[in-house]
């Protein structure tokens, strides 16, 4: 498919969109509908929803609909009114990217239109510092040689400046010419790609040659770039609108939903189906009883023909008096909550990173609690767990090696000695470390050049070479100017034979502008460029170089060039020209015709740089690897840097500890036989205390991944690391992918572009915000500043968040629970016919404050303190496994509920018989007893005890007497008097006392037995920590 | 969490509880009580089998004289309750059927709350709904010998309803008008807030056994001394196996008679004492180092 564009030519009528943006979800018709259905699209709310309208029907309601519909209109305008707002400022913001003025050619004159009037085919004229308002190809610039430099961070994230050139067709075109000119571009139709552009323009005369010339690109200016130290440029709007590569990119990413948040859900559904089971026992049980008892009780007054749904009755009043079980209000809390962690993580001063001013953030505040059940951190290497500090360290010219003594090659004598003796070898070395690379260099007035390099490897080499003396000047459309030793050389960049990261090397063309000799510059990782060198070359030197070099954890590159004969280059660069402008398969036939060219190479030298690891990283990898937690690291480096890495960082142990296995091989028949064996080997050794790790590299996995992919699941499961070199951005999600169907949380960590796939597909996604630009830490869920940040964003944060929640979802299941037991039990002794013992202000009151209040302070609570927790990073086991909230757990709950339930209610209708048994007073002893034990409950669980806490749970106690007090003193309330009238009764507080007494003892006593002779690892390091005793750092095994 | 601090929670709560118990009990047992069930004795012995047809009948007098001995000296004041079983006062359809401001306000406030029985004839019916239409009806007088007991039967009850609850200007209105006749009538010349049996009748009981106060006996009561009760006995719980008795009782700071939170702050007490007890000699039998790491292992196989 393609598309044809016709340049300014306002007869052709196309049909393609109009350069309107909209990022908004909603219209102001929609919106009320449309959200509406969004939010119902959640079971909770359809159940909510469907018992606040049961409510309705008076006659089965056993409360005021109100204090159903309340909570609900509440939390739906509040969810409502947030995406309300959201969508209004993105009306907004497109509102004034639409309206923003234009400059656009019409009938051979420049116009000032607005940006949502470009139509494609159109000639847009931008000014330096102006964003780009549609895809474009570039026509024309204000620079004589033709390019542009434009920024496009917002596009990318990436900060350096990019250069774009015009197309050569329209090279030379003057501000007149560019206003008559006319063609036809051919472009694909719109798509998401912001590294392709594989498309061709041809001119109509009169403008000169009507040759097809290809497009990339490079000659495109994309929306939303800005144009940077270019006084202006023009371009052909070929992507308008939401076709642009912009729009198309644009997508809303999958919600993320926790381990804990599916719990939850599973648990509601199994409450949901008791609350069923319940409804359909007592409805039926209620019917019999009013079919065989109550139509004798003339008092109630059954008719005796009624009509046929007077059997749903009973049913449905049950089933609103049990719809408390599922409480409302948990969403709400927990949503609450979930804001809180991440505020505590936005906060949190140890994970501020003073040195690049970063501190920690929390984009997605709603899976704080999966960071403490991680169970496999896939990371990257370079800029991760690397500062991504590349300095030029050793290097080997012709077989010499320098920086050996030292360290630093720049600061090598020797190597100096050779520079200033115009030494051939090391010249021809420097030449390609200054030329061999598309760094743009940048003179400030005082005369500083500073260098805009897209890789930080060719930043390293450009500015050794000039530390060198080998100074790259100014580059400037085709020419480079070079000052070596005071002496000024001229060259012309033919051609750039770009990297992929399929041919890992790249080459530059250059003629010497004073001779004329034509030079190939190459480099490229050494098994890209040694199988290249000339036959005969003594490259053994090199070999053993670039081994020791990648024992040392340097990332070497490879040097080389060649000398072309005149002849030679003019047919190549037809072929070259020819594949560039190929439509299909481009790169593909690119590479090829590059291959051509690049052999019988010269091999100059090795350059090593180096990239630090950042400051903390062994360590950290330590800690979490106690904790239970399966490291991976993925990298595009080559598996000698890579397994280098993994050595000084504590990922794997050298021999005799541990054992590397390799997975390697040419052919499908090589891989298969060699993943065979790595397997036999991991179930075999599996029992033994050694460290077993896979390397695996992006050939074999490709076809592991698709060939072999049941044996690698197994692989993944047996091995606890793994490292994965030369992998693709897309092999890397992969990774991800598998280990997620294996039901492993995994949480991603990298820092650049080729991260940010793994970021999103993994269940947690970190982002480093580091040299590679924003884009990673963008995409991810959090955003830190240095890797060894992870440590407490999983130990501390991670777990703390997994223990609150876990005692907050099941407290409120608990709390809901207990007050349905006790409505239950009273229905057997009013009849099964479904009677609300509490009133509604009461049972809005409990859900909303009485016992949301006090368990809200648990998110100060700490079970163990943070000092603890990194010491024993074991403990971070229970939450991966999930052991503070699981059926089990919950079943403990529930059964306490049903307990107190019993215990309250019995006492209750005990103590409150004969002439006590008011129905007003009776609910209020019984609910002012669960009130009584929800105090002591929390009090029990938690953990510290901190003064928001105290006054959380004790002040909450006391706004319980104060409100019914206040409530009370209302003539017209039916609790009128109520209140006053119990305080002053003996036998209240009596009873209170003995359902506190009789409710929290056998709790107590359990939790006392459990935690004295039968403690969990928590447990014991809780005791260990009050008694602070010597045992408080502990051996590990 | 230690073993000293929960061994003395349980200790504390033991030595608490069980005093508080026996003055609980001790407070019980000095209530002196009369209990006496009249709803089958009343019934002359030709009806016996056929109670309803008996309890239905306005023709056939429902006076009844019970004698009652009393075993203790009772001293003033004595209240009388009568006393209701099996009678559901809390069923959702019962228990819902009023209307708060009509009681309070007058018949312009009937609305549909008050279902059932709401209206009849299409006028409202004041006081309407199901509990002031079965209002117990039944009357106690007292003799000693042939000299009457004075029953005081003002203020029997609360002062906030008669002051806030039912108006001093709404009269009974339209009520016991209808085919059925449920309980009893009132007089509709005395204002809703004088009608003091029914605002005790209206404040439903939460349990299907139940008393309410029907007066006050400002006489003391000799032991040994026989009394004779004059019932009316007009309401029909017969159709449902209910029981109707008439209780005599005095009162103390805890109440009335009722045994139950003495005998559970015993029990509990006793519980709480044994368990720590207990405790304690488990904790010297088998002492567990507090905060010994050596226990923790950090085995992953016991993980689920």
């Amino acid at each position: 498919m393609k598309r044809f564009v016709y340049i300014n030519d306002e007869s052709y009528q196309n049909d393609y969109c109009d350069n309107q943006i909209s990022n908004t979800k909603y219209t102001l018709w929609n919106f009320l509908p449309k959200n509406l259905w969004e939010q119902f699209r959640r079971f909770m709310n359809q159940y909510f929803l469907l018992i606040a309208c049961l409510q309705l029907w008076s006659l089965i309601t056993p409360v005021n609909p109100a204090s159903t519909w309340g909570p609900l209109i509440i939390i739906f305008a509040v969810s409502a009114t947030k995406e309300a707002w959201d969508d209004y400022n993105r009306y907004i913001s497109d509102k004034q990217a639409n309206e923003k003025k234009v400059w656009i050619v019409k009938n051979g004159a420049r116009k000032h239109i607005q940006a949502q009037d470009i139509r494609v085919g159109n000639i847009v004229w931008i000014r330096e510092n102006e964003e780009v308002p549609c895809d474009l190809v570039l026509t024309g610039t204000s620079e004589p040689q033709g390019i542009c430099h434009v920024e496009t961070a917002a596009l990318d994230g990436e900060i350096d400046l990019k250069t774009r050139v015009i197309p050569p067709t329209c090279a030379g075109l003057d501000a007149e010419q560019l206003h008559k000119i006319k063609g036809v571009i051919e472009c694909p139709i719109p798509d998401k790609d912001i590294r392709r552009f594989d498309a061709n323009i041809r001119l109509f005369p009169p403008f000169i040659d009507n040759d097809i010339c290809p497009l990339t690109i490079n000659n495109t200016l994309l929306q939303s770039c800005y144009l940077r130290n270019t006084e202006w440029a023009c371009g052909v709007a070929v992507y308008t609108g939401n076709e642009t590569k912009l729009g198309m990119s644009r997508g809303v990413p999958e919600p993320k939903l926790t381990a804990m948040d599916a719990m939850i859900d599973k648990l509601t559904g199994a409450i949901f189906l008791f609350q069923l089971a319940v409804v359909v026992v007592l409805g039926s049980a209620g019917n019999v009883w009013k079919d065989t008892e109550a139509r004798k009780q003339w008092y109630v007054k059954y008719d005796d023909d009624e009509p046929w749904y007077q059997i749903l009755v009973i049913p449905l009043r049950f089933e609103l008096l049990c719809s408390i079980m599922i409480p409302i209000s948990i969403k709400v809390s927990l949503d609450f909550v979930k804001s809180l962690y991440a505020k505590f993580i936005d906060w949190d001063e140890e994970m501020y990173d003073k040195e690049t001013d970063t501190p920690a953030h929390a984009a997605n505040t709603a899976i704080s609690e999966d960071l403490g059940q991680v169970e496999y951190i896939l990371t990257d290497k370079t800029g991760t767990l690397t500062e991504n500090k590349m300095i030029f360290r050793r290097c080997c010219i012709g077989g010499t090696l320098y920086g050996n003594e030292s360290g630093d090659a720049l600061k090598d004598v020797e190597l100096l000695n050779a520079v200033a003796n115009n030494s051939p070898h090391v010249i021809k070395f420097l030449t390609v470390m200054a030329l061999c690379n598309t760094v743009i260099p940048i003179k400030s007035p005082s005369g500083q050049i500073s260098y805009k390099a897209q890789s930080q490897d060719e930043d390293a080499l450009v500015n050794a070479a000039s530390n060198l003396h080998m100074v790259l000047v100014s580059k400037n459309g085709n020419n480079a100017e070079i000052h070596f030793n005071r002496r000024v050389v001229q060259y012309e960049i033919l051609d750039v034979l770009e990297f992929t990261s399929d041919r890992k090397r790249m080459s530059v063309l250059i003629s010497d502008s004073e001779s004329g000799k034509i030079f190939l510059l190459s480099k490229g990782a050494d098994e890209a460029i040694l199988p290249l060198a000339y036959s005969g070359q003594q490259i053994k030197t090199f070999i053993d170089a670039v081994d020791k070099y990648a024992q040392l954890g340097l990332r070497t590159l490879c040097l080389a060039w060649r000398e072309l004969g005149l002849q030679e280059y003019l047919e190549w660069s037809r072929l070259f020209k020819e594949a560039n402008s190929a439509l299909i398969d481009r790169e593909w036939k690119v590479a090829e015709v590059c291959q051509k060219l690049e052999h019988t190479l010269d091999i100059l030298g090795i350059s090593a740089i180096e990239d630090r690891l950042q400051a903390g990283v062994p360590e950290t990898i330590e800690i979490l690897r106690q904790s239970g937690i399966n490291f991976w690291m993925l990298t595009g480096d080559k598996q000698s840097t890579a397994i280098q890495i993994a050595l000084l960082c504590n990922l794997i142990s050298s021999e005799p500890k541990g054992q590397l296995l390799y997975i390697n091989g040419k052919t499908e028949d090589e891989v298969a036989r060699s993943l065979e064996r790595v397997l036999l080997t991991m179930r075999i050794t599996s029992s033994e205390p050694k460290e077993l790790a896979f390397v695996v590299d992006g050939w074999a996995l490709e076809i592991i991944l698709t060939r072999y992919k049941e044996a690698f699941t197994e692989l993944a499961v047996l091995s606890k690391t793994a490292i994965c070199c030369r992998v693709t951005p897309s092999q890397k999600a992969q990774l991800v992918k598998l280990l997620k169907s294996c039901d492993y949380r995994t949480l991603a960590i990298g820092d650049g572009g080729n991260d940010v796939r793994m970021i999103q597909q993994a269940h947690i996604g970190v982002g480093i915000s580091g040299r590679e630009g924003l884009q990673a830490a963008r995409a991810a869920d959090y955003s830190i500043g240095k890797f060894r940040f992870l440590k407490r964003l999983i130990l501390v944060h991670g777990r703390y968040s997994y223990n609150r929640t876990a005692f907050l979802s099941q407290y409120s299941f608990y709390k809901s629970l207990l007050i349905c037991f006790i409505q239950i039990l009273f229905s057997f002794v009013s009849g099964i016919a479904g009677t609300s013992l509490f009133n509604s202000v009461s049972l809005m009151a409990y859900n909303v404050f009485y016992t949301s209040i006090p368990v809200l302070t648990t998110v100060l609570d700490k079970d163990l303190s943070e000092r603890t927790v990194t010491q024993n990073p074991e403990i971070l086991l229970y939450c991966q496994a999930g052991r503070l909230l699981n059926p089990s757990t919950f079943a403990g709950w529930f059964g306490r509920s049903l307990y107190h339930a019993i215990v309250v209610f019995l006492i209750t209708i005990h103590v409150y018989a004969n002439e006590k048994s008011e129905m007003e007073e009776l609910s209020m002893v019984a609910l002012s007893g669960s009130i009584w034990l929800q105090a002591f409950v929390v009090t029990l669980e938690m953990n510290s005890f901190t003064f928001v806490q105290f006054l959380g749970i004790w002040g909450n106690f006391a706004a319980f007497y104060i409100i019914n007090f206040g409530i009370s003193s209302i003539p017209s309330a039916g609790m009128y008097t109520i209140m006053f009238r119990l305080c002053r009764q003996p036998s209240y507080w009596i009873t209170m006392l003995l359902i506190s007494g009789v409710g929290m003892g056998p709790v107590l006593a359990l939790k006392y037995f459990r935690y004295t002779y039968s403690p969990s690892a928590i447990n014991i390091l809780q005791k260990a920590e009050r008694s602070r005793g010597p045992m408080y750092t502990l051996v590990h095994l | 969490m230690t073993p000293g601090c929960v061994i003395t929670i349980f200790l504390l709560i033991g030595i608490t509880f069980v005093p508080v118990g026996l003055v609980c009990l001790q407070a019980s047992n000095s209530v002196a009580e009369i209990v006496h069930r009249y709803d089958i004795d009343c019934v002359p012995d030709a009806y016996r089998r056929n109670k309803q047809a008996y309890i239905k009948d306005s023709l056939i007098s429902k006076k009844c004289i019970q004698k009652v001995k009393v075993q203790y000296h009772m001293k003033a004041p004595i209240y009388v309750y009568y006393e209701l079983d099996n009678f559901y006062q809390n069923h959702r359809r019962y228990v819902k059927s009023r209307s708060d401001k009509q009681l309070r306000h007058g018949m312009k406030y009937t609305d549909s709350s008050c279902g059932p029985l709401e209206r009849n004839n299409g006028l409202p019916i004041v006081p309407c709904g199901l509990i002031a239409w079965s209002l117990f009806n039944d009357t106690f007088g007292f003799t000693r010998g042939s000299i009457g007991i004075m029953v005081d039967r003002k203020n029997i009850s609360w002062r906030s309803d008669r002051e806030h609850k039912f108006g001093k200007d709404v009269y009974p209105f339209n009520f016991q008008n209808g085919s059925l006749i449920g309980g009893g009538k009132l007089d509709p010349d005395i204002p809703l807030s004088n009608q003091e049996d029914l605002i005790v009748w209206m404040r439903a009981a939460a349990l299907p056994q139940f008393r309410k106060l029907y007066g006050v006996i400002e006489d003391d009561l000799q032991a040994d001394e026989t009394i004779d009760i004059h019932i009316t006995n007009n309401y029909n719980t017969y159709s449902f196996g209910g029981k109707k008795s008439l209780v005599l009782t005095t009162s103390t700071w805890l109440g009335g008679k009722n045994d139950f939170l003495g005998y559970a702050y015993l029990v509990t007490g006793s519980a709480s004492i044994f368990l720590s007890i207990l405790f304690a000699l488990i904790h010297v039998k088998i002492p567990r180092p507090h905060g010994d790491a050596a226990y923790l292992s950090w085995s992953r196989k016991s993980s689920n």
